[in-house]
């Protein structure tokens, strides 16, 4: 396969805001037709990113490319990007239409062109019909589509989406998620989006950034990056997950992880365990079982429930083993009576493979 | 009472009478008021320049400067009015501070021009006149400036802060540069704020008397003046309260405009909507 093309790389950028650094020697580049998406907790400067990238703010040091192309002091409305803000920021005084002709106006494109243009986006966000509506007049998962359409009727070579979906209730957020990403496909057109939203970047980006103060920790493909992160703030930040501790040895050319939790775990030989590394595994890798597992590969326990919580589709389980060391197990409700047999205080059988484990950088 | 006839000192006669409205539109009272007009539109509109800038910069700036900003604007109209005018006469007057500060301006200039050997070329005049400033037009255009421009800056500042700041950088993000932004993302968001401004400050200009009396000469007397004279010296009060009404029909047929404005524009808005 040839290597698709870079359409954003940013270089060492620095931002500080007084005393607090919020964007820290980022690199990163973001290809064409990505969906990327950077995952971080609030505050930790992924919305200082995309507004460097826009032109919103300037770099403290650094370097933003677009199409290879150094942008890095190259004023907002002069940048080939547009973004779909929080706020969505429509235009309160002007009709849905007018707001996306925003523009394309400003772009001098005639008439003919523009109509067309506009009609074909208003269909594509299924928004036809409203063209002079006022966005006071407006749901919310509508205005965000009026914005959304807003910033790609440019067709501008990334769309940068600012945490785009928070204002909306969960079952519209799904669906808008799911057209996003269709959206993203049809049009061919790169997206970057920033969110704080697990679920959000894992269902529909095709790479993750994690960020944590200013700093991003790891960059993947969205799968990857559940099942295979490195660094232990990554693995806890994309969703449940028990870390064992432990130290690694090596005896007869097998490394032995002698872990607090589960004893001693042997591991795979061709893999390098970090110095000061630990395991993880997460919940939903867990099987409850009847009895101890002796199978070769399985690491096994036995212990008391502790918690339970229900989520409709999956209960989340704790149990306490013998060594007061506590395990989150992630159970499928897959009968309606499944759930009668998980009662707080009840003994239980339950085991993973080790090729489940996950190797992770402190 | 417009409506009366004064017959003499204390009695009026009511016998329905236009004559004080035919009175008011003949020649010097008519043509004040007309003054009256063009003064306030003047008034205002210096206001509007004044204050547009300055509404921005208080709402551009940051949380603690913006209170200090915005007492210090609210704090003078908690000063009496007479006072305030008062103050402007100090300046403005033949020996006062305006005056002072230039000549001794003069002054200065004059002794670095002499010791540069130019005194004779005569550059800046043989000695220093004093501008008259007080009893004109001007003295009073800027008293009313003066005294009027908070009731600007307040309603405009108010629309300001309710605009979504996200929304200016859309502009720009949309490929808009400050003008375009300016001209087509802020002025229609703050249209409302300025209107009621214009309102707010034409409409008492064009009754205000005590400034007109005070800062201005036998040439810049306004509607209020002679309303005042008629009530007073001129003990002529059908044919004042006549020239009041006229006011107040002046000041109905602005707000009028304003309720047709927004109800067209608001009109406007729903086009295309049912």
């Amino acid at each position: 396969m040839t290597e698709k093309k870079t359409t954003i790389e940013l270089k060492k950028l620095n931002k500080r805001f007084g005393d607090i650094v919020a964007v820290n020697d980022v690199s990163l580049k973001i290809s064409e037709n990505d969906f990327f998406t950077i995952l971080g907790p609030s505050g930790c400067g992924k919305s200082t990113i995309l507004r460097l990238i826009a032109g919103l703010e300037v770099q403290d040091t650094g370097a933003v490319m677009i199409n290879n192309k150094d942008c890095s002091f190259v004023p907002a409305n002069e940048r080939p990007v547009n973004m779909v803000f929080q706020s969505y920021a429509l235009f309160p005084h002007l009709s849905v239409r007018d707001n996306i002709e925003f523009g394309l106006k400003l772009k001098k494109i005639n008439n003919i062109d523009r109509k067309t243009r506009v009609e074909e986006i208003l269909e594509l966000v299924k928004m036809n019909g409203y063209d002079f509506k006022l966005p006071s007049e407006l749901s919310g998962g509508q205005r965000q589509r009026v914005a959304l359409a807003r910033a790609i009727v440019n067709k501008p070579k990334i769309v940068l989406l600012d945490e785009p979906l928070s204002a909306l209730d969960a079952n519209l957020r799904m669906e808008m998620q799911q057209e996003l990403v269709n959206i993203q496909r049809d049009l061919k057109m790169t997206f970057m989006l920033v969110t704080h939203d697990q679920d959000e970047a894992l269902s529909i980006s095709s790479k993750i950034a994690i960020m944590e103060n200013g700093k991003i920790i790891e960059t993947n493909t969205a799968t990857n990056m559940y099942e295979y992160p490195s660094k232990k703030f990554s693995a806890e930040f994309l969703g449940r997950i028990n870390i064992i501790e432990g130290a690694s040895s090596v005896i007869n050319n097998r490394i032995l992880f002698n872990s607090d939790t589960f004893g001693k775990i042997n591991i795979k030989q061709d893999i390098k365990l970090p110095k000061d590394g630990v395991l993880g595994i997460r919940p939903e890798k867990i099987i409850i079982e009847t009895g101890l597992n002796k199978q070769k590969n399985r690491v096994s326990m036995n212990g008391i429930i502790t918690n339970w919580t229900y989520y409709g589709d999956v209960s989340y389980i704790t149990i306490e083993l013998k060594n007061k060391s506590k395990v989150y197990i992630n159970v499928q409700n897959i009968h309606r009576n499944s759930l009668q047999e998980l009662n707080i205080g009840k003994k239980l059988f339950a085991s993973f493979d080790i090729s489940d484990l996950i190797i992770l950088e402190k | 009472m417009s409506y009366g006839q004064k017959v003499n000192i204390i009695d009026i006669d009511y016998n329905w009478t236009l004559i004080n409205y035919a009175r008011a539109t003949d020649g010097v009272y008519f043509f004040t008021l007309f003054k009256s007009v063009i003064i306030s539109f003047i008034t205002t509109f210096l206001c509007l320049l004044i204050a547009t800038p300055v509404a921005f910069y208080i709402s551009f700036s940051s949380v603690r400067i913006k209170s200090i900003l915005l007492v210090s604007i609210l704090l003078p109209l908690w000063t009496n009015l007479l006072i305030r005018t008062y103050s402007l006469i100090a300046l403005l007057r033949t020996k006062g501070h305006v005056n002072n500060a230039l000549e001794n301006l003069w002054e200065s200039a004059n002794y670095f021009l002499n010791l540069f050997r130019l005194a004779n070329h005569n550059l800046i005049g043989e000695s220093f006149t004093p501008l008259s400033l007080m009893h004109n037009n001007f003295s009073v255009i800027l008293g009313l400036v003066y005294i009027y421009v908070p009731f600007m800056i307040i309603p405009i500042y108010l629309v300001l802060e309710k605009i979504d700041r996200n929304i200016l950088e859309a502009s720009y993000d949309l490929g808009a540069n400050h003008k375009v932004t300016f001209f087509k993302i802020i002025m229609p968001n703050i249209s409302v704020g300025i209107i009621s401004g214009i309102i707010l400050v034409f409409i008492p200009c064009l009754g205000s008397f005590i400034i007109p009396e005070l800062l201005g000469g036998a040439d810049s007397q306004m509607i209020g003046n002679i309303i005042e004279r008629q009530f007073k010296s001129a003990n002529d009060w059908p044919f004042g309260s006549a020239l009041s009404f006229i006011l107040i029909y002046i000041t109905i047929i602005i707000l009028g405009v304003r309720y047709v404005y927004s109800k067209l524009y608001s009109r406007l808005n729903q086009k295309g909507v049912s």
